[in-house]
């Protein structure tokens, strides 16, 4: 530790902070536009300028260092000044400077109100130019269907570009000319390819990088904040979502350093014209083959009608992936109170159960642990699609040096370097009998991690392969003492939470792919699945969001709330419990789906014990007392890990595919997106020139 | 300085690719740095680029550097467009002329010099004359003050230019017979014109 003196205040830092760090330290306040905590340091804004006793000039705070400054003779603690007369003339100059060439278009500029540089010239700007020159003006640059540039705007803090470069992996930003004439650009202006390149916006200290889909349409006054949690894949990053009125207008990153840092992929960010469009806003009945509009007593009534003549071994429940647990566990309920073991959330076929014991379904080594791993071996899994949030950690981890990565499955550009070992469970089998090269490299890690991914449980000999990957993991000395590195990255939101539930087939139940064949049931209950086919025969209740594929297929349609107009608890991969807020109502007559369930319960004659949400939520956490330790995670079993490794099983011979083949279309909400399917189809263009080549 | 932008797509290359000697000489220059660290070859290799390609860089050619160097396209970008010495754009056949406009030519007579340009080659700096054999372009000091005012043509400097001096330079490069590179008048190196006016007794 190094002592230093910041504005009179004597404080104890590490040497390696930085002076802004140090000051920051000493609660002295830094303004910043190039400077980052999560990208490396730049210098260029020069707008950190401080005073250092002993030196003329005044330094650039962000990038030097404490230990680089030059001892006193005498020994005595180095002197920084943040608020003398000479630092604030200094950043008044910068800040002119920055000015010159900065549009006066406030008014109409989408950055206004949350705009770093409008905020700090409120401090250092002056109220008068004493500019006279012409202004500089930048041609506008095409660089996505979800980034929209005004490059007028930009003071070259490079924040974007190094963002691009180092946190996403995909290195399309650039800088081009120099001096005046720099602008930041893609190559030959082709669209970024990044799934995480909405977050440039965010970084974004000026206006250049605004929103595209979100342009021109609120201002960040007029909008209310929530604090939520992300459904659009299963780390449930945190996110604020933005109404005004019933409408969500946009949705932003929040900081939780154990999930998501601060980083969202697009699809958490730009789903949001998906929650408007092909919404289910009333109950629906199909009569002589079609779908009419009904009252939620004509609905119930029809459904009540058909369950008088169902036997309860021909009723079933599928859950999709957004469900939440409370409507989980009430559907779960009902269904059992009805008489049925018939109850399935993996619509993809997985074999994951929850009487193999919690481990075995948990990302057990935890989103943030993936920085303390030192080998990794990914198996069936592209975490850049599944999970494009961690594949950013993933590869913070690797550029922090010492980090072999292996991969059995596709090979698939994931933005850092690995050895490929294998396509299939062979290559797996080899690595877990310690014959491949790699082997060896997992065994001298200290914490190996091994991701298995959705992919490679969801086949037919997903228990073999599911066992096999334990034994694997054993076997290189992924669980041991203080350290479990067998970690499933799940790909859908409820799937955890539905897993801790038991929402799986009982004694002598069926799975969902047994359930959607013909003749197999009479009455379904598709809890927002779309995912899964259910032949024609059965009887399909759907409560869901959108109208999707399961709605299609429904005989009665029964409206529910999306993720952002609901509290819910979920599960995300890690066994993290978190709890979403609503953020607004859901449209015309539907409803929560908790409530859907307890008012259809009532019909049916099988009254759920619980009138309110509270009144849900106690009998739950009764059942699952995990479920109420909110941002904890109750970790699996390892002896679990090793149970399973000793089932064994027969896995086939076929190769490992990713879980998700289009990563913007993934549920029914990113389906209903208009932002998602311009993307994919960019993306699926960009494949296809790939492939051309 | 306009803002610098690669070649409309009318007169880019289809195609580029390096000689195999000039690859042998990339690869050569790559061997100089230390594994991982090729991408510090980019400016010798854009540099070859742009004397293979006839004096300026074609985009294929950058992303030809790119494949080589296993860089981002836009990184190699950057460079191109970073440094003046790299021609975005096709350049004269015969020659193309920085003339130097900084200071101590500007007060030698750059001026003249440029009119002449203008005049014979085309009004506006960057653009190939009605001919495509030749451009110009004005550029800052390129060390020669002594003997001001001084274009610079491929890797030769010419010295000591009057207009008129300048136009049988011209009419030289046109007829394939370009001068002697250095001065245009006696003067050796850059000594006193006429010979050496002190240390007159020493002999070479």
């Amino acid at each position: 530790m190094t002592k230093i003196i910041v504005d009179g205040t004597e404080i104890d830092v590490p040497p390696e902070y930085t002076l802004l760090q140090a000051c920051e330290a000493a609660g002295a306040e830094i303004p910043r536009f190039c400077f980052h905590e999560r990208l490396s340091i730049a210098g260029n804004c020069r707008m950190c300028l401080i005073e250092v006793q002993g030196m003329p000039k005044p330094q650039a705070s962000c990038a030097m260092g404490v230990r680089d400054l030059p001892p006193n003779k005498d020994g005595t603690p180095k002197i920084l000044h943040t608020r003398t007369p000479m630092v604030r003339k200094a950043r008044e100059g910068v800040m002119e400077f920055l000015l010159i060439n900065h549009p006066l278009d406030c008014p109409i500029c989408d950055q206004g109100g949350e705009c770093d540089l409008q905020d700090q010239a409120m401090a250092y700007g002056v109220d008068s130019s004493r500019y006279a020159e012409n202004k500089r003006a930048v041609e506008e640059k095409y660089i996505g269907p979800l980034v929209k540039t005004i490059m007028t705007r930009c003071i070259h803090c490079t924040r974007c570009v190094r963002f691009a470069a180092e946190v996403a992996g995909v290195p399309e930003l650039g800088a081009i000319g120099r001096g005046e004439d720099m602008e930041i650009t893609t190559y030959l202006e082709q669209a970024m390819s990044s799934e995480l390149q909405g977050n440039v916006v965010d970084l974004c200290p000026v206006g250049a990088l605004t929103s595209k889909p979100y342009a021109f349409s609120a201002r960040p006054w007029e909008l209310n904040k929530t604090e939520s949690i992300d459904m659009m894949d299963a780390l449930g990053s945190a996110i604020r979502v933005d109404t005004r009125g019933r409408e969500v207008m946009r949705i932003l990153p929040r900081v939780n350093e154990d999930v998501n840092e601060e980083w969202i992929s697009d699809k958490t960010r730009h789903v949001v014209d998906g929650l408007r469009a092909q919404r289910l806003d009333q109950p629906y009945l199909r009569e002589h083959g079609r779908l009419r509009p009904a009252t939620w007593n004509e609905a119930f009534g029809a459904i009540a009608s058909k369950l008088k003549l169902t036997r309860p071994e021909r009723i079933g429940a599928i859950s999709g992936d957004l469900a939440a647990v409370e409507e989980m566990f009430a559907l779960k309920d009902l269904v059992t109170r009805l008489g049925s073991k018939n109850l399935d959330v993996r619509q993809d076929g997985s074999v994951l159960d929850p009487a193999l014991g919690r481990a075995t379904y948990l990302f057990n080594a935890t989103l943030a642990g993936v920085e303390k791993t030192d080998a990794l071996l990914i198996v069936g899994s592209n975490p850049r699609k599944e999970a494009a949030v961690l594949n950013a950690r993933i590869r913070k981890r690797w550029r922090a040096g010492k980090f072999p990565i292996g991969v059995i499955g596709e090979k698939a550009d994931l933005t850092y370097p690995y050895e490929y070992l294998g396509a299939g469970p062979e290559t797996l089998a080899e690595v877990a009998a310690g014959k491949h090269g790699f082997a060896k490299t997992l065994q001298q890690a200290e914490r190996p991690l091994v991701l298995i991914g959705a992919g490679a449980l969801a086949r037919a000999d997903g228990a073999g392969v599911a066992s096999l990957a334990a034994k694997a993991a054993v076997a290189l000395g992924a669980v041991k003492d203080g350290w479990n590195g067998f970690s499933v990255l799940q790909t859908a939101a409820s799937r955890v939470g539905a897993l801790d539930l038991g929402f799986v087939p009982g004694q002598g139940g069926l799975a969902a792919a047994a359930m959607g064949k013909a003749g197999a049931l009479d009455v379904i209950f598709l809890l927002g699945a779309d995912e899964v086919d259910v032949a024609p025969g059965a009887f399909v209740v759907y409560i869901g969001t959108h109208g999707d594929a399961g709605a299609h297929r429904a005989d009665v349609i029964l409206p529910g709330a999306a993720y952002t107009e609901k509290s819910g608890i979920t599960v995300n991969t890690e066994g993290r419990v978190q709890i979403s807020s609503r953020a607004g109502f859901p449209p015309g007559d539907a409803r929560e789906d908790w409530a859907i369930l307890r008012a259809l319960s009532d019909v049916l004659g099988h009254k759920l014990p619980y009138d309110t949400l509270g009144a849900l939520r106690k009998a739950l956490f009764a059942a699952y007392p995990h479920l109420q330790r909110i941002d904890q995670i109750a970790a699996g079993d390892p002896a679990d890990i090793k149970k399973l490794a000793g089932l064994g099983g027969a896995p086939d011979k076929a190769p490992f595919h990713s879980a998700i083949e289009d990563f913007y279309l993934t549920n029914p909400i990113a389906r209903a997106s208009a932002t998602m399917a311009e993307c994919s189809a960019l993306a699926e263009d960009r494949t296809s020139m790939t492939a051309a080549e | 300085m306009p803002v610098r932008r690669l070649a409309p797509q009318n007169v880019q290359p289809k195609e580029f690719a390096f000689t195999a000697e000039n690859l042998a000489w990339a690869k050569q220059q790559m061997a100089k740095y230390p594994e991982g660290r090729q991408q510090s070859a980019v400016i010798p290799l854009l540099w070859r680029a742009q004397e293979q390609a006839g004096g300026w860089v074609p985009q294929k050619a950058i992303e030809a550097v790119a494949e080589i160097l296993d860089m981002a396209k836009i990184r190699v970008l950057e460079i191109a467009t970073f440094y003046t010495m790299f021609q975005l754009s096709p350049v004269g056949r015969k020659a193309h002329i920085q003339l130097c406009g900084t200071t101590p030519c500007m007060l030698r007579g750059a001026e003249e010099i440029r009119k002449v340009c203008e005049r014979r080659i085309n009004h506006e700096a960057g653009q190939l004359s009605a001919d495509g054999d030749f451009s110009w372009e004005e550029v800052e000091c390129l060390g020669a003050c002594v003997n001001a005012p001084m274009v610079q043509i491929l890797k030769d400097t010419y010295e000591d230019l009057t207009p008129a001096s300048f136009e049988t330079l011209l009419d030289g490069f046109a007829k394939g017979t370009p001068p002697k590179p250095g001065s245009q008048v006696e003067r050796q190196m850059a000594a006193p014109v006429g010979g050496p006016t002190t240390l007159k007794s020493m002999k070479a």
